[in-house]
């Protein structure tokens, strides 16, 4: 469940964020969280509810971007889609693939009231 | 569900946002924050502060990462013993509960800090960070950081190590290393531990590297036996090469 301590820094960060602009609530949080980023979505949800209890995010609307994960072989250079980090190359069969999207994992904004 | 707040039928907290839910909500007068921040900021700054610390003080730190039983502290005794007086050691042991994998690293004589995560199920830079301040570390040495037993959550975390180690044993899957990718994917080498049962057991020793380098094509693996000693002499070899000769 290390779901759980990820949802609980989005929280301090969004604390922070939210102090600087002296609002004292969250209306909406847009999140940017990759398939390749290791976190379960079930899981995440299941923390979140749990986590922003009696928080600034308690009443949030959390808007979640999952971006899907894309690779680049480095053997042949194919741009190609890895659902699981074991995927091959669709071309060449190669394991040998760079990550270029789908390990996001961050806070992308908030919407705070007047 | 309440789609501003996310309750629902089943959670029935109190709150005091003052919307009726189902009817309109405000739209306008709203300031919208470009935040564009990693989550794990935090987790990372601090590991790059200990990174910072552990290289300026030329200290190989080490993550040893497993499920729960697969022998990490077993290799830690045998390793500590067999290369006392050869390098210098110190060792953080994480578990949720107990003393007890640091009593058994005491018992060899070596520098060794207990972290008790309670319910946690992982270390993070911040646990490490306090660990190594009362640690009072040498130059020029080796720290092993044992995680908690646990495959999936410790992967996320960087705790500024130079050297993540996955210890998996024969009396697991062998497809381990498809079933928690993450974890695989973030280490720089693979210990597959307890060889010595390979006879008694259904483990495909050469499947088990395929599904790793599947996962992680760049993966260093060593096979070993902490029981009978074979491989351990390649271990020790692995361990040396990592090890900066101090300018």
């Amino acid at each position: 469940m290390h779901e759980l301590s990820i949802v609980m820094s989005i929280v301090d960060l969004a604390t922070k964020e939210a102090a600087k602009h002296h609002a004292s609530a969250i209306e909406e949080i847009e999140l940017d969280i990759g398939c390749l980023s290791g976190i379960d979505m079930d899981s995440f949800d299941f923390a979140w509810q749990q986590a922003v209890k009696s928080t600034i995010l308690e009443s949030a609307k959390k808007k979640v971007n999952r971006i899907e994960g894309s690779t680049r072989c480095s053997d042949c250079d194919t741009h190609f889609t890895m659902v699981q980090l074991y995927d091959s190359c669709p071309n060449c069969k190669s394991h040998l693939a760079e990550i270029v999207r789908g390990k996001e994992l961050k806070v992308k904004s908030l919407v705070l009231p007047d | 569900m309440c789609a501003t707040c996310g309750c629902g039928p089943t959670s029935h907290h109190e709150h005091d946002h003052g919307h009726s839910h189902g009817t309109n909500h405000q739209k306008t007068g709203k300031t919208i924050v470009d935040v564009e921040q990693d989550i794990l900021q935090e987790n990372n700054l601090l590991a790059a502060r200990n990174r910072g610390f552990f290289e300026g003080r030329n200290i190989l730190a080490i993550n040893l990462v497993s499920s729960p039983g697969s022998g990490k502290t077993t290799l830690l005794e045998r390793t500590l013993t067999d290369l006392k007086g050869t390098l210098s050691f110190a060792v953080i042991e994480g578990d949720q509960q107990t003393a007890n994998d640091a009593d058994r690293i005491h018992a060899t004589g070596t520098k060794v800090t207990q972290i008790n995560t309670g319910k946690g199920c992982h270390l993070d830079a911040h646990m490490v960070l306090h660990a190594v301040q009362g640690m009072k570390l040498s130059a020029d040495s080796i720290l092993f950081i044992e995680n908690v037993g646990n495959l999936v959550c410790p992967a996320m975390f960087d705790l500024g190590e130079q050297e993540r180690a996955v210890v998996i044993s024969v009396t697991e899957g062998e497809d381990k290393p498809l079933k928690y990718p993450d974890m695989f994917h973030t280490s720089t080498l693979c210990i597959i531990n307890k060889t010595d049962l390979l006879p008694y057991v259904k483990f495909n020793v050469e499947k088990a590297k395929e599904y790793a380098r599947q996962v992680n094509p760049s993966l260093e693996i060593i096979e070993l036996s902490c029981t009978s000693g074979e491989g351990m002499q390649l271990w020790y070899d692995w361990l040396k090469s990592k090890v900066l000769t101090p300018a």
